[in-house]
């Protein structure tokens, strides 16, 4: 079995705090990946909000969060394992996060470093 | 019994400890047969137990001296003075327990051997609970006692942190201890009250100790509660399991429902969330009566807990649940996906799943489940369910379906 993180983007700041149901439906995947026995890691959320979000760039310069230049940001991430890439793309068509919100979920083979 | 003989022998010896139980038993059943069954009957067992024990230390002495005469008396010579008070019984139970479950093995290997020594569990049964082979059990339970022995360790007075860093294997012993108890799958009887209600016995005793009295120790307790209050109408008069939906709830131990609420507020002392708190907490709400929102409280409980720790029954409960609030539909692809297709409970959901929509694959998957289980009530249990539908197909209408998971 390989390991894919699925990283999520979303598009609008506004977003991320998700309502009480949408919360339901997405935990409602993750707990179905996790049924098969087929989640590693079950993540992080990346707070995107003023205060909690910085980029760092050459000659010290620091901006606050990354929402200033890009429009989608990273919101979260999680590791599945999966025979193939698209068994894993598979898995990732049913978040819910399509239907509530919109945003993106990058699928990207984990290579270990050991 | 060989908790308290181990106790004065000394866990090296465990054999030896076990063999004089076994003996014992076997005296009290040629003895009981033609006498019948003495006023006391525990009182009886041990005082035959004390004179096999005192037998086999004179027949020590006697090889001792005989051998090594030059030798001084060993200890095990000397006449040892036996208590066997309640208090001294249920001590040494937990205190075998806690002794049994040494770091030395893995976490694994120690709830295996406490289960076998301790709780009387037979390979399979062990086998059972863990969900693995009775083969792979015995080679485990051989290395577990080897290690024990080369560890040379006894049974003493345990420090606090040594106590505090086995209470986990110790719960869980216990927790599967009461779950064979529930859902024994062995000798043909669906429930076993007389585990249930020892790993109740214990876990009480754990919550009188500050030491162990522990936010997961008071979840498992209440999760013990809720489960021990449907007992009684989990069976019906000839011993038949009776479904969750199909249970006399007038039959449910209203004073166990009370004390397990009790227990479950004492657990929510702390932020600690266990698997034992989810659980509980799922079985709170199979006390209530149906609402609304209760299956999918249920549903959210099950979903935590998948991600704390994966099981294929946590994972076919979660599809139950699932079912519950989304409808059979929906369900039917999430429980495809387990592909758990060597679990007659997969299959027995999956004949659930079915059973409005396609009663030919409803008919399949609960045959595959009459090959798969090992319980005989409940292969009666299923092939009364497929002659329901195979009579409902020849009828050739569609009815409403019972079944269900049996909570």
């Amino acid at each position: 079995m390989k390991e894919f993180a699925l990283i999520f983007r979303l598009k609008d700041i506004a977003d991320f705090k998700p309502s009480p149901e949408q919360m339901q439906e997405r935990m409602n995947w993750l707990a179905g990946i996790a049924s098969q026995n087929k989640l590693v890691d079950k993540g992080n959320t990346l707070l995107p909000i003023p205060g909690s979000a910085k980029t760092v760039k050459p000659n010290n310069v620091v901006t606050d969060g990354p929402y200033t230049e890009i429009k989608e940001f990273i919101s979260g991430y999680i590791v599945v394992q999966a025979d193939t890439i698209d068994e894993a793309v598979e898995m990732a068509k049913g978040n819910p996060i399509f239907d509530q919100v919109g945003g993106n979920i990058e699928v990207r083979e984990v290579l270990k470093r050991d | 019994m060989t908790a308290v003989l181990c106790r004065h022998f000394g866990l090296k010896h465990i054999e030896i400890a076990e063999d004089i139980a076994s003996d014992t038993f076997l005296k009290a059943s040629e003895h009981w047969a033609i006498n019948g069954i003495p006023e006391n009957p525990t009182a009886w067992l041990y005082a035959v137990a004390k004179n096999k024990t005192k037998d086999y230390f004179k027949h020590i002495a006697v090889f001792e001296t005989q051998i090594k005469e030059a030798i001084k008396p060993t200890e095990l010579e000397t006449e040892q003075n036996f208590e066997f008070s309640n208090q001294t019984i249920s001590d040494s139970q937990l205190a075998m327990i806690f002794a049994v479950c040494n770091p030395t093995n893995s976490t694994e290997s120690q709830i295996c051997l406490a289960l076998q020594i301790l709780c009387g569990f037979s390979v399979e049964e062990i086998a059972n609970a863990f969900l693995t082979k009775t083969e792979t059990i015995k080679k485990r339970l051989l290395r577990a006692r080897t290690n024990l022995r080369n560890d040379n360790f006894q049974i003493k007075t345990l420090s606090e942190t040594e106590i505090k860093s086995r209470l986990d294997t110790v719960l869980k012993t216990l927790y599967l201890l009461f779950n064979e108890g529930y859902f024994s799958k062995t000798n043909n009887q669906q429930i076993r009250k007389d585990f249930c209600s020892e790993a109740v016995r214990l876990t009480l005793i754990l919550t009188d100790n500050d030491y162990t009295n522990t936010p997961q120790t008071n979840a498992l307790l209440a999760l013990m509660c809720f489960q021990s209050s449907r007992l009684e109408a989990r069976t019906n008069d000839k011993g038949e399991a009776v479904l969750f939906d199909e249970q006399d709830k007038s039959l449910w131990d209203k004073t166990l429902i009370e004390k397990g609420n009790y227990y479950l507020v004492n657990a929510c002392n702390g932020n600690e969330v266990s698997k034992y708190h989810l659980e509980a907490g799922i079985a709170y709400w199979h006390t209530t009566p149906t609402d609304q929102n209760k299956w999918q409280h249920i549903l959210q409980l099950y979903n935590q807990l998948i991600l704390i720790e994966y099981s294929p029954i946590t994972a076919l409960n979660r599809t139950f649940a699932f079912a519950k609030v989304y409808g059979h539909d929906k369900a039917i692809s999430e429980a495809e996906k387990l592909k758990l297709t060597d679990s007659n409970y997969y299959h027995e959901l999956l004949g659930y799943l079915y059973a409005d929509t396609d009663l030919d694959k409803a008919i399949y998957h609960y045959k595959q489940a009459i090959g798969l289980t090992k319980s005989k009530t409940e292969k009666q249990t299923l092939t009364k369910e497929i002659e329901r539908l195979t009579e409902k197909k020849t009828a050739g209408n569609k009815g409403l379906a019972s079944g269900g998971q049996t909570c």
